[in-house]
């Protein structure tokens, strides 16, 4: 009983700090002045009509290096936590032979005839609808992570229509790794070539609103769009309950 | 019907982020079920966005990308700060991420456990 007090005390306080941050709020009416600073600079600099994908890739870029990095580590933890390991695989062995069908009755499953076709109807568009998104980042909204996650949210379509769907983890790893890789390289690029590390202007900065323009902002945002779509696939593959592919 | 004409949009999104937070937190303290303690961060994460993104709101503004209705000589007056909507684009990721990896500690726990309330899992508490 004290600690539920203890804990509606502690939100009590809380809300209180709220309530005075939000009763004094005041709505700005101008941009403060780095939000100034880019709004008439980042056209120009950097040839990209989207101030967010300029801020996110180019002022900004060592922080997106950075955030790909965390989501890359926790893939890689997520894999770590959910890999089969030696031990489970022979307890599952000695399961018996009615306890394993019973467990996987529930995910073999088969979807009705009419997720399944409509999955093999709109999968392609999907994930073609994700690189849409992703090579258009500078241009629209849109980008890199909604792209991938576009991408990865085909890859549920297809896990939840076809569960027994094999995805390959190797292609996963390539890709993955092969973006990750060209994003550094297109990083380190930008010293030797332009102003700074993850400078897009290694590249001409083409016709202004034009698909292939912004310098290497499209060519980012790719590899990041790969990268996200691949490793968020992973995640949602390494959550199925029946992990039997090979690591 | 003046109070709800007259509140700015941006105060109703932070009120509603800031009430986020709190049910989040409730959640996260009270709550014994792990995806449910889960779920409260996953709010909390979601408030801390919409507050993010309200302190980001200019009066009147608009999304900042360039194009015929925002000419590039008069952005700046025109358009929201797009340092915040960065921001939150990596709070986003970031949030998905950790997300991910409780919920795989969760699968753990429920394999060796066979339960996901805290309260049962005594065994390495101290």
């Amino acid at each position: 009983m004290i600690k539920r007090l203890f804990i509606f005390m502690m939100l009590a306080l809380m809300a209180m700090i709220f309530f005075n941050i939000a009763s004094n709020y005041n709505e700005n009416t101008s941009l403060s002045k780095l939000g100034r600073y880019y709004a008439e600079n980042g056209p120009q600099e950097l040839g990209a009509p989207n101030l967010v994908t300029a801020v996110v890739v180019t002022y900004r870029g060592l922080d997106t290096l950075g955030e790909v990095t965390v989501l890359f580590i926790s893939a890689a933890g997520v894999g770590l936590l959910l890999r089969r390991t030696r031990r489970n695989q022979k307890d599952d062995a000695g399961l018996e032979r009615g306890d394993r069908e019973e467990e996987t009755a529930g995910v073999h499953k088969p979807a009705s005839e009419i997720v399944e076709t409509a999955t093999e109807l709109l999968l392609p568009m999907v994930i073609l609808f994700g690189i849409y998104v992703f090579i258009n980042g500078h241009l629209s909204p849109g980008g890199g992570f909604q792209g991938g996650a576009i991408i990865a949210s085909g890859t549920m379509f297809l896990l939840l229509a076809l569960p027994e769907s094999h995805i390959s983890r190797l292609m996963i790893a390539i890709t993955e790794s092969l973006s990750g890789f060209s994003y550094v390289v297109v990083g380190v690029l930008g010293v030797i070539l332009a102003d700074g590390f993850l400078d897009n202007r290694i590249m001409g900065l083409g016709n202004y609103g034009d698909l292939f323009s912004a310098g290497a902002i499209p060519l980012i945002y790719t590899f990041v769009g790969l990268k996200v779509g691949f490793e968020l696939s992973a995640v949602l593959d390494r959550f199925r309950k029946e992990d039997t592919g090979p690591v | 019907m003046n109070f709800i004409t007259d509140t700015p949009v941006s105060l109703i999104v932070l009120c509603s982020g800031l009430g986020l937070i709190i049910i989040g937190l409730w959640g996260m303290l009270t709550q014994r079920n792990i995806i449910r303690i889960i779920i409260g961060f996953s709010l909390m994460d979601t408030g801390i966005h919409m507050v993010m993104v309200s302190i980001g709101y200019v009066t009147g503004g608009t999304a900042p990308i360039i194009n015929d209705a925002v000419p590039m000589a008069e952005a700046a007056n025109l358009i929201v700060d797009p340092v915040p909507s960065a921001l939150v684009l990596t709070a986003i990721v970031i949030g998905l991420g950790v997300t991910a990896v409780m919920l795989s500690f969760a699968v753990r726990i429920y394999k060796s456990q066979k339960t996901l309330m805290i309260d049962k899992c005594t065994e390495s508490k101290w």
